[in-house]
This record gives structure tokens, C-alpha cells and sequence, in this order.
């Protein structure tokens, strides 16, 4: 446990897969859309760290950091599309119970 | 003579004019331009003759630049004015002045009143173009063209409930079309041959040939030509339109059907004359189809009860006639039967018109009668027709009838008993519609009652036809009876053509003047047969018909030929339409070849959307084994 | 301004419909009237920029207007911006500047709905239609060929009658899938070419075997022969003429393209191949003249019948390329323009009965011709041009083409030619049949049938479409010269280029005297 704690590379992945674990089980599980979208930025954080710890250890790469940059800010378009939709969606149908709403017609 | 060009476009102005102005401009406007434009025409027709006659060579080549044309094929738009054509130019605008005259009284109280001399002006611009062109297209822009107007006009109670006029219409455009399609794969065969269209230039390349014995591309041609006669003409077996033609008013039965469309047949022939002479087969064809339809029309005449439809295939029978004539080389004579026929036949549908016109549009001989003292002007000059068409001694009809059947006699035998055959019939009906008409007791007392002799519009071109009915034989008179034929010499620069007359084609020898003894006095026999069966009223007639009931119904029903030609031609396309349509777009191409496809691309697609449940942690979870999947397979 | 138009008149001609079409879309429902009014000013306006092109002189190797310019490159080939009008295209791209304006005014009050959006797509369809007839380069051709079908598929969804999807995805996917078959084709040539542009794939063409020569010939003809239609790949014409909103749309501005891109693309790219197959497409046509002449004679509905008498009129644009001959192809050439003016009017007269009794069954109507005199002049004029009547558009077409294929100088020349001549007899039969039907006799009793509802004559506006289609039909028919004249030497060169068989001499001795009489007897 230690060595995990000590900077080095492998704590950070650690963190990012335990991460990416929990979001993919939250999406997997849960089936409330509000609860499969939280998930889904988990994962999308998950990659960040990666990303981050890889570019640390590889000395510094500008692009690891760039393109963390990069996903915050579609994610955060992401979430504004995908959060508009789930109230919209709750709107028409009263649920947000994703198996629920399986087909795309009204 | 460079402004020729005038002469057709004078008609045309007439029907622009009437076209567009006439509903509004009133009667007096549409007949100034409706026959006015044609006397005018008329007038630089004669100056033109004139011109022509003082012309070397008596021909009048007039070019105004090319028509169409593409890589190798020029066609340019350009006049002849030569003996052939000066003459069937004045019968066109002189007969057809005397005939749009004679409408302005007979369709006075009609409604569509421009809308008739419109059409008739078109006519008469399609006529002149068709005589006129120096090119073979340019005859074909006048012959269906003519047909066209012809549609129309015999369409032109277009509203009326029974729908016999438009179905009549329908019926002549199709079965000249048939002709048409001739003529069309004729002048293909002819560009094939000769390279070019215009009838001079392929007269001079033909004058160099010799006769085509086998079946070339000249006899393929002038066969083709042939089937646009008869189509145009009336001749077998496309004769069948020109009888239902008569749903159309009088003075364009007389006009179209009687004096110059139905005869543009004969004018083309005569045209090509060089090319004909070259192709003995087709020269036979002729020959015997028309002395077939002459027969053959004339006896269904006998039978017919209305006036109209005896003069219809009276004149079918006496197209017959010129063909005859013209497939016994008698180029002259057959054209000159076209002459003299224009004038009494043009008479004897006016003068049935005058009948019409005075008993309100009764058209049934089985209802006239004892005309004679209320209609003197109408009864004397449809005397003088009947006499030409009989060929009584001294009349027009005489002269031409009775040198076409000696030509014939020339040829074959047969071909002279059968014209005899046929004159005696025409005798017979003649003299049974004069009798039926004008003498006897009447037999519809209220008609007869209300007849009243024709205004002055419709009785002076009785007149003048008359006259010229009696002196077309200033143009031709039997050598055999101390005249001369002077119209073949007055031809011949026309059918000849420069080129020197086929040779084993006999023109001379036989017995003229006993050949026309036989015929006369076999028709004046009959005449006098068919003058006395129905002097008395009907009742000889019926007694007859009650003998041989099978005869008059085969008779009586044009021997079935229209029946057999629904049963035979219309009928069976209309199924095969059907069956093209149902079985092969509906049910093989759209069926087999697309729906088919479309269907199975469907059913797949079905069958695959079974793994779209549409249930997001469902493609969740197979992203993920996917995922890891291919984690193993790279890291394996 | 003007310099720019004088060095981008093809540019403009062909992107400015299409700009002005977006815009239109973007208008709202209630804003229609104002977009089809501008709509149809821009239309207008366009026609008469196109009239410049009537003031052009030919250049050296024949262009009156040539754009070229590199654009950009697929995979190393390189494709060019390359408009370019010589004679084959300079009549059929004046006629669709004029049909857009003509369709627009002939269904000014017949859409039941979104007008605005209708102006839009039309001229969408005219950015696409003149960018293929001036595109000079195989891709760039390519996109506007593909792009036409947008528009119009979308005028059938929306406007159809009650197959509107059936018929519009039919339409869409017949004609996708014959251009994606030919698509791979174009590529192959391309690759083998290192390019678009058409003269450099007839150089690498003339090096392929013969085997793959007639490979390549029937991806293309297939695409073209789908677009023309040609029996037996039409199918997809009469359902789609019958629900398009305005049936004249497809037939004047679409289908003129199948026979120019054969006349333009595939018998320069695959000359040897033409000629070795022409045989097989004159059969195709002779059949196609028979089969649509047949067929139209016993349709109910006058829309399709008349839109098998387009397959029919196609099948002799189709007998005149196959001939080869410098005659038949101007026959075509302008067969195609006389179906764009002829049948075009046929269909907006229709169109415009249809507007008033809503119907369009011959059975529903009857005596016509009392309550719309004026209509049924114009009729009887279009359906003339139609039958191919002496001095209107069609008889000068038809006359070429038969003339051009029974001189070609192949041995089934004569045949098929006297069989077309068939299918002018029939022509007449169908379309004069109906127009009895529909036009002639007492009017039709039945209050709920077609002729009750009548009420009115032809409309300032319905003239005004009509009138110059009628002054086309006439113009071409008494001198067709002016039509003919531009594409003379175009077609002579494409033809010579392409080493088409020399057309048969005249078989009678030309020299006085000189032919010999074997020859004469065939």
C-alpha cells in the first residue's frame, strides 16, 4: 500500500480504473438516467486522471494536459446537452427510468 | 416570284386572325378574313400560273434557306410552282374560295362561327404547303397537317352528347396516321438511297436508273408512299375513316373529303411519278388496290340511306379510279380524274349541303323527296354532278373515267371489267339518291313542307361549280372522240421530269372508243335501273332487300369491316397494353425487382433489430465485455 | 460586379439558385406567400442572367464559357472546379433557368401547403441540375448528379398524393442505386486515369481490355439508363410522376440529365464500347417506345399515361445516341429539350385540372373543352409537339432520330427505325384518345366528377407559364436551325473523336449513272 501512496505511477492508474469501475457499475446498475449520466462523467474522469498521471510521468507532455483540458470542456457541453434532455424527456414521459424509455418514438 | 411565299400564308394569317379575334370580332370580321384570305390567295395563285406558264421549262424554283438540317442531312424550305402544282393550287384556293363562301351561308347560325374559318384557313395553309414543297419533308408538313385539320373539323361539334363527331375525328387521325408512318419510312428509305429529300435532286438521281425489278430500298419506298395514299386517300384497307368523316359540317365534306385532301394521295404519286415508273411491283400494288376499292366502296354505296355517307364512299370509290389510272401509268389521266372529281364531287356535297341545310338537318334519303320544284338551283346542278360522275357522253367524268379505264384495259383485263363493274354501281346509286331526293312523292311532308331554296352565298358556288364541272373538258377530251388529252402534254414537264418515259409500259394500241362504248352503256343502263327501282317510292327497294336479306345486311354493314378491325387490331392491343402494364411493370419489375428486394432488406433488418432492445445498459454492458475483449486480444 | 460576372457567370448561375433556395427554407410557415413571391423574382432573374449565354461565341475548342480551376484532392486524385458550355448543354441549361420560373407560376395556388419551402427545394433542384449539365469533371458531376435527389425526393415526401412514401423512397433508392453501382466504376477509371477529368479516364479507358471496357460501359449506362428511365429500369417514373406535387418537375428537370451524361460522359470515355453495345441499347429503346406506348394506351390516370408516354419519348432519344450518327445524336439532343417543353406543359396542364377538380382519373372528367376553351388549346398544341406533328418541337426530333438510325449503317438500323415509327402511330393513339375523353363530348354529369368542378379558365398567372412553353413548342418546330445550330460542330467532333462507325453512303449512285444495280437490290 504503500509504494501506492507514494507518487508513483501506479497509484494514480489505480485510482483512474477504480474510478472508470464505479462509473461502469453506476451506469450498469443503476437505471435512473440522472444516476447513468453520473456514471458516465466518473468514467469520464477516470480517463482525466489517467491522463494527467501519464503525462506527469512521461516528464511533463504538453498534450496529456491539453487534452485533459480538452475532455473537461466537452464534458461539460456533454452534461449541459444530456442534462437538457433528461428533463426534457421527464417532461413527456413523467420517468426517467432508462429501460423505460427503450424506444426513440413517442 | 420570290414573294410565292405569300400564297400559304395568306390562310395562315385568316386563322391567326380568326383564332384569336374571332370569338369577339363579330361575323362580319370573321368571314372578311376567313374568305377573304383565300381569294386573295386565290388571285396570287393565277398570278403565279401565269408566271409559271411564261417560266423555261415551265418550272418555278423558289428557295428560302434551309429548313432543318443536321451533319449530313439538309432539308431546305423552299417552293416549286410547276404545271402539277399551279393546277392543284387554284383547285385549292378556287375551289376553296367558292367552298368558304358557300359556308358563310351554311354555318351562319353556328356558335363556334371563327372558330370554323379558322380552322378551314388552316386547312387550306396545309394544302398549299403540301403541293407547294420542294422537299419531301416539307409535303409531309402539309400532309399531316391537313390531317390534323381534318381531325379537327370533322371533331368540330366537339360537345355534342352522342360523341360521334369526336369519335369520327379520333378515327381519321389514327387511320391516317397508319398512312402517315408510310410516307415517313418512305422519305427514310429515300435519304438512305439518295442522300437527300428534295424531290428534284431525287428525280434526277432517279432518271438515271434503271427499272428495280427486286424488292430494294426504291420499292420498299415508293410501297411505303403507296400506304400513305391510302391512308390519306381512302384507298384498302385504310379506307374506313372517311365514311365516319361525315360527321363534320357539309362544305368541309366537299373541301376536305371530297375535293383536295383525299386527293393529295394521287398528287403525291404524280410528283414522284420518275420514281414510281422505276418500280413495276409497286406500279402493279396500285393498280389492282384501286380498282379493288373502286368496286368494292361502290357497292356498299348502294345500300347507304343517308346522303352523306353515298357520297363518302362514292368518293372512296372514285379515288379508287385514279388510283387505277395511275398504276396503268396513266399519270395524266388519274390526275386529271383528281381535276374533274374536284369539281363535281365539291358540287354534289354541296349541293346534298343545300338539301341538309333546307330540311333542318335531315340527312336521311328515306325521308326526302320532291325536291325538284322547291330547290330548281339545287336539282339542276346536282343533275349536271350526277351526269359527270355517271360518265354520261359529253360530261367531265366521261372524259376522265373512260381514259383511266383504258389505260386499265391496257394493263389487264380484269383490272378494265372490274372499273366497268364499279361504274355500273355508281350509276345505280347515283341516279338512287337523285330519285330519292328530288323526285317522286315526299315522304316526310313537315320537312318538305319548311324547304325553301338556299340564300345566294350557298347557290352561286352551285353555279360556278357546275360550270366548271361541264368545262374541265377544255383540258382533256379522248383522242378517240376527236379531241386531245392536252393535259398530259401540259403535265408532262411535272412527271416526267426531263428523263424520258419508262419503256415497256404500252401507253397506245387497244380499242378506245369501244372500251368507253362498253362502259358508257353499261352505266347509262343502270343509271336507268337505278332511276326507275325507286321512281315509285321505296317499295321495289324493300321488296328486294326482303329477297336477299343476307346480301343487303353484308351490304347494309360496309361488310363488317369496322367490327372486324375492333375485334382483330383495337381490341387485342388494348389487352396486350393491359397485359404489358400488369404483368411486366407490376408484377415482374416492380414485383420481382423491387418490391422483392425491398421486402427482404426489411425482413433482415427485422430479424437483426432484435438486438436493439433499446435498453441503454444493455449496449452498456456489451461495450463493456467488448472492451474487454479486445483488452485480451492485445494484451494476450 | 460585372467583372466578376463576366469571368464567373457559370459560378454564378449554378450556386446562386441554391444560396437563394437555403434562405427560403429558413423562412417561416407564415411568411410563405413572401417566400414564393421572392422565390420566384430570383427564378426570374436568374432566366434572364442565363440569357447571356445566347451572347457567347464559341472559342477554339468549342466553349462558349469555361471555368476551370484545381479544387482539391481524394486519395491523390486530383478534382477540378470545372464548369464549362459548349453547345451540348447551352439549350438544356436555358431551358431548366426557364422551367423553374414556368413550374413555379403554373403551381402558384395548387400546393395545399409550405409554398415558401417549395420555392426553396426547386431551386435547390436548379443549383444541382446546372451544376451536372456545366460540371466538366466526373466527381464534381458526380455530386450534383447526387445531389439533385434530395430536393426532390423531399417535393414527393411532402407534397405527394397518398404513396408519397412509397413513391419517394423508390424514387431515392432507385436512382442511389444505380449511381453508387456506377460510382465504383467512376473510381476504378479514376484510379486508373490518376483523375477526373473525363478526357484523361478516355486515354486510360482506350487501355483497358475490351472485357473490362463493357464492365465499366454498363456500370455507367446503368446509372444513366435508370435516370433516363429505359425499360425495363423505369418503374420507379410512373409512381413518382403521379404523387410529385407538380409531375412536371422530375420530367423537366431531372430526367434530360440521363440522356446528356450518355451523350457527354459515356461515349467519349468508352467510345469502343458504345459501339460494340449500341446494338443492345437500340433494342432497349425499341422496346421502350413499344412497351410505354402500349402501356400509356390503356392507363386510367391521364398523370401516368402521360408518364409512360415519356418512357416512350425516351426510348427515341435513347434510338438516336445508339445510332451514333451525327444525325440521330442532334435529334436527341434536341429531343431532349422537346420533352423538357412538351411534356413538361402536358403535365402543368394536368397539373392545373387537377388544381380545380381534384383529380387527375380521365374517367372523372368529359367535355372539357366548353368550360376551359383556352386550356384546351393549349392542350391540343402540347399534345401535337407530343405526337411529333409537323411544325411543332417533336416532329423535327423524331425525324432526326428515325433518320439518323435508319442511315447509321448498322444492319438493325433500318429495322428499328421502321419499328420506332410504331410508336408514332401509337402516340398518337393514346394522348388523342384521351384528349376525347377528357376534352371532347358532353360535359360530364356527375356533380362529384372532375369537368363540375370547372369553374374558371386559365389564370393570368397559368398563361403565363404556358405561353412560353407554347412559343418554344412552335419555334423549335418552324426553325429548328436556332436549336440545332450550336451543337453542329460539338457533335461532329464528340463523334469523330470517338470513331464512331461512318455512317452508310447513300446506296444509289450519287455520280450519274454510277451505281451499280447490285447495289440497289439489297
Amino acid at each position: 500500500m504503500a509504494h501506492l501512496l507514494s507518487g508513483g505511477l501506479q497509484g494514480y492508474v489505480a485510482v483512474a480504473l477504480l474510478l472508470f469501475v464505479i462509473g461502469l457499475a453506476t451506469v450498469l446498475l443503476r437505471r435512473t438516467l440522472l444516476m447513468q449520466f453520473m456514471g458516465m462523467e466518473l468514467m469520464l474522469n477516470a480517463a482525466n486522471v489517467a491522463l494527467l498521471a501519464f503525462a506527469r510521468w512521461r516528464g511533463g507532455d504538453v498534450q496529456g494536459t491539453v487534452t485533459y483540458l480538452m475532455i473537461i470542456a466537452v464534458a461539460a457541453c456533454e452534461a449541459a446537452v444530456g442534462l437538457a434532455l433528461v428533463i426534457g424527456l421527464h417532461r413527456m414521459r413523467g420517468t426517467t427510468d432508462a429501460d423505460r424509455t427503450a424506444s426513440l418514438k413517442q | 416570284m420570290h414573294s410565292a411565299w405569300l400564297i400559304p400564308v395568306l390562310p395562315l394569317l385568316g386563322f391567326l386572325l380568326n383564332l384569336l379575334f374571332g370569338k369577339r370580332a363579330g361575323k362580319a370580321f370573321v368571314s372578311a378574313a376567313g374568305v377573304g384570305s383565300v381569294a386573295l390567295a386565290f388571285v396570287l395563285s393565277v398570278v403565279a400560273f401565269k408566271v409559271m406558264l411564261a417560266a423555261p421549262g415551265h418550272r418555278l424554283e423558289i428557295g428560302y434557306g434551309e429548313w432543318m438540317g443536321a451533319g449530313a442531312f439538309s432539308v431546305p424550305l423552299g417552293f416549286v410552282i410547276d404545271p402539277l402544282s399551279g393546277l392543284m393550287m387554284l383547285v385549292i384556293t378556287g375551289i376553296g374560295f367558292l367552298i368558304h363562301l358557300y359556308s358563310v351561308g351554311y354555318m351562319g347560325e353556328d356558335k363556334g362561327y371563327g372558330r370554323y374559318f379558322a380552322y378551314l384557313n388552316l386547312f387550306v395553309f396545309f394544302m398549299l404547303l403540301l403541293v407547294m414543297g420542294s422537299s419531301l419533308p416539307l409535303l409531309f408538313v402539309g400532309w399531316e397537317g391537313v390531317g390534323l385539320c381534318s381531325y379537327l373539323l370533322i371533331g368540330f361539334d366537339y360537345d355534342l352528347p352522342d360523341d360521334v363527331p369526336a369519335q369520327a375525328g379520333l378515327k381519321a387521325f389514327l387511320y391516317n396516321r397508319v398512312g402517315d408512318l408510310g410516307v415517313l419510312m418512305g422519305m427514310l428509305a429515300l435519304f438512305a438511297a439518295f442522300g437527300t429529300l428534295t424531290i428534284g435532286d431525287i428525280l434526277v438521281k432517279a432518271g438515271h436508273l434503271g427499272p428495280q425489278l427486286g424488292f430494294g430500298l426504291l420499292t420498299f419506298a415508293t410501297l411505303m408512299f403507296f400506304v400513305g395514299c391510302t391512308g390519306k386517300s381512302a384507298q384498302l384497307p385504310l379506307y374506313l375513316w372517311l365514311p365516319d368523316a361525315m360527321a363534320g359540317p357539309t362544305p368541309v365534306s366537299a373541301l376536305i373529303h371530297a375535293a383536295t385532301m383525299v386527293t393529295s394521295g394521287v398528287y403525291l404519286i404524280v410528283r414522284m411519278a420518275p420514281l414510281f415508273q422505276l418500280t413495276p411491283l409497286t406500279m402493279d400494288v396500285i393498280a389492282w388496290v384501286g380498282a379493288a376499292t373502286a368496286l368494292f366502296a361502290a357497292t356498299i354505296a348502294i345500300v347507304q340511306t343517308d346522303i352523306k355517307k353515298v357520297l363518302a364512299y362514292s368518293t372512296v370509290s372514285q379515288l379508287g379510279y385514279m388510283f387505277l389510272g395511275l398504276g396503268s401509268a396513266g399519270f395524266a389521266a388519274g390526275f386529271f380524274h383528281v381535276f374533274t372529281h374536284a369539281w363535281f364531287k365539291a358540287l354534289l356535297f354541296l349541293g346534298a349541303g343545300s338539301v341538309i341545310h333546307a330540311l333542318h338537318h335531315e340527312q336521311d334519303l328515306l325521308k326526302m323527296g320532291g325536291l325538284w320544284k322547291k330547290m330548281p338551283v339545287t336539282g339542276w346542278t346536282m343533275l349536271i354532278a350526277t351526269a359527270c360522275i355517271i360518265g354520261f357522253p359529253g360530261t367531265s367524268g366521261f372524259a376522265s373515267k373512260d381514259e383511266i379505264l383504258y389505260l386499265a384495259s391496257l394493263k389487264s383485263p380484269v383490272l378494265y371489267w372490274m372499273g366497268v363493274a364499279g361504274a355500273c354501281c355508281t350509276a345505280f346509286y347515283m341516279l338512287r339518291l337523285f330519285t330519292l331526293a328530288f323526285l317522286g312523292e315526299p315522304r316526310d311532308a313537315h320537312a318538305h313542307e319548311h324547304a325553301h331554296e338556299s340564300p345566294a352565298t350557298m347557290t352561286v358556288p352551285l353555279v360556278v361549280l357546275a360550270i366548271g364541272a361541264l368545262g374541265a373538258t377544255a383540258f382533256g377530251w379522248p383522242a378517240a372522240f376527236g379531241g386531245s388529252f392536252r393535259i398530259e402534254a401540259f403535265l408532262e414537264p411535272s412527271v416526267s421530269y426531263g428523263a424520258a418515259a419508262a419503256e415497256g409500259v404500252v401507253r397506245h394500241g387497244g380499242n378506245p372508243a369501244l372500251m368507253a362504248a362498253i362502259s358508257t352503256a353499261l352505266a347509262l343502263g343502270f343509271a336507268w335501273w337505278g332511276w326507275s327501282s325507286y321512281k315509285g317510292g321505296l317499295a321495289l327497294a324493300e321488296a328486294r332487300a326482303a329477297k336477299w336479306p343476307f346480301l343487303h345486311r353484308l351490304l347494309a354493314n360496309k361488310y363488317f369491316v369496322d367490327e372486324g378491325v375492333d375485334a382483330a387490331l383495337v381490341r387485342p392491343l388494348r389487352w396486350f397494353g393491359n397485359l404489358l402494364w400488369k404483368l411486366f411493370d407490376v408484377i415482374v419489375i416492380d414485383g420481382i425487382g423491387v418490391n422483392l428486394p425491398a421486402a427482404l432488406t426489411r425482413v433482415s433488418g427485422d430479424f437483426i433489430a432484435l438486438l436493439q432492445t433499446g435498453r441503454v445498459r444493455n449496449y452498456v454492458l456489451t461495450m463493456g465485455l467488448g472492451a474487454l475483449l479486445l483488452l485480451y486480444v492485445f494484451l494476450k | 460586379m460585372t467583372t466578376w460576372m463576366s469571368t464567373h457567370l457559370l459560378s454564378f448561375l449554378v450556386f446562386s439558385p441554391g444560396a437563394a433556395g437555403l434562405a427560403l427554407l429558413a423562412f417561416p410557415e407564415r411568411q410563405a406567400r413572401l417566400a414564393k413571391l421572392l422565390g420566384l423574382l430570383v427564378a426570374i432573374a436568374l432566366f434572364g442572367v442565363s440569357l447571356r449565354a445566347l451572347s457567347l461565341t464559341p472559342d477554339a475548342s468549342g466553349w462558349l464559357f469555361l471555368e476551370h480551376r484545381p479544387w482539391f484532392s481524394v486519395a491523390g486524385l486530383p478534382v477540378d472546379y470545372r464548369l464549362g458550355l459548349d453547345g451540348l448543354n447551352l439549350w438544356l441549361a436555358l431551358l431548366t433557368a426557364l422551367l423553374v420560373p414556368v413550374t413555379m407560376l403554373a403551381t402558384w395556388s395548387s400546393l395545399a401547403k409550405r409554398e415558401g419551402t417549395f420555392a426553396g427545394l426547386l431551386l435547390l433542384l436548379e443549383t444541382g441540375v446546372l451544376g451536372a449539365l456545366l460540371s466538366q469533371d466526373m466527381l464534381f458531376f458526380y455530386l450534383f448528379w447526387e445531389g439533385m435527389l434530395i430536393p426532390t425526393t423531399f417535393m414527393i415526401w411532402i407534397w405527394g398524393g397518398e404513396d408519397r412514401r412509397y413513391a419517394g423512397t423508390k424514387y431515392f433508392l432507385y436512382l442511389a442505386s444505380g449511381s453508387l453501382l456506377w460510382l465504383v466504376g467512376l473510381l476504378y477509371l479514376a484510379g486508373q486515369a490518376g483523375s477526373f477529368s473525363p478526357e484523361l479516364m478516355a486515354q486510360a479507358a482506350a487501355g483497358l481490355s475490351l472485357h473490362a471496357q463493357g464492365w465499366l460501359f454498363l456500370a455507367f449506362v446503368l446509372a444513366f439508363a435508370i435516370k433516363f428511365p429505359i425499360f425495363p429500369v423505369h418503374t420507379w417514373m410512373p409512381d413518382a410522376y403521379s404523387q410529385a406535387p407538380v409531375a412536371a418537375v422530375p420530367v423537366g428537370m431531372l430526367v434530360k440529365l440521363g440522356g446528356y451524361g450518355f451523350l457527354r460522359f459515356v461515349i467519349p470515355i468508352l467510345p469502343a464500347a458504345a459501339a460494340r453495345h449500341s446494338h443492345v441499347l437500340a433494342v432497349l429503346a425499341v422496346v421502350a417506345i413499344l412497351f410505354g406506348s402500349l402501356v400509356a394506351l390503356v392507363q386510367r390516370d391521364m398523370k401516368k399515361l402521360v408518364a409512360y408516354s415519356s418512357l416512350a419519348h425516351m426510348g427515341f432519344v435513347l434510338l438516336g445516341l445508339a445510332s451514333l450518327s451525327v444525325i440521330g445524336v442532334q435529334g436527341a439532343l434536341l429531343q431532349l429539350v422537346n420533352l423538357g417543353v412538351s411534356t413538361t406543359a402536358l403535365f402543368l396542364m394536368i397539373g392545373m385540372l387537377e388544381r380545380r377538380a381534384g383529380t387527375t382519373m380521365i374517367a372523372d372528367f368529359g367535355g372539357v373543352a366548353s368550360r376551359m376553351p383556352v386550356l384546351t388549346g393549349f392542350w391540343l398544341l402540347a399534345a401535337m409537339a407530343s405526337i411529333g406533328l409537323p411544325l411543332t418541337n417533336g416532329f423535327v426530333g423524331e425525324f432526326l432520330i428515325l433518320n439518323g438510325t435508319f442511315t447509321s449503317g448498322f444492319a438493325w438500323g433500318r429495322v428499328a427505325a421502321c419499328l420506332a415509327t410504331l410508336g408514332v402511330l401509337l402516340g398518337a393513339a393514346y394522348l388523342l384518345w384521351m384528349t376525347k375523353r377528357v376534352f371532347w363530348g358532353a360535359e360530364n354529369a356527375d356533380p362529384d366528377g372532375g369537368t363540375a368542378k370547372l369553374a374558371q379558365d386559365l389564370t393570368a398567372r397559368e398563361l403565363a407559364a404556358l405561353l412560353p412553353l407554347a412559343a418554344l413548342i412552335l419555334w423549335i418546330g418552324v426553325h429548328p436551325r436556332t436549336f440545332l445550330a450550336p451543337s453542329d460542330r460539338p457533335v461532329a467532333q464528340l463523334l469523330s473523336d470517338a470513331q464512331a462507325p461512318a455512317p452508310a453512303a447513300p446506296a444509289l449512285g450519287t455520280a450519274a449513272g454510277s451505281a451499280p444495280l447490285s447495289e440497289v437490290h439489297e
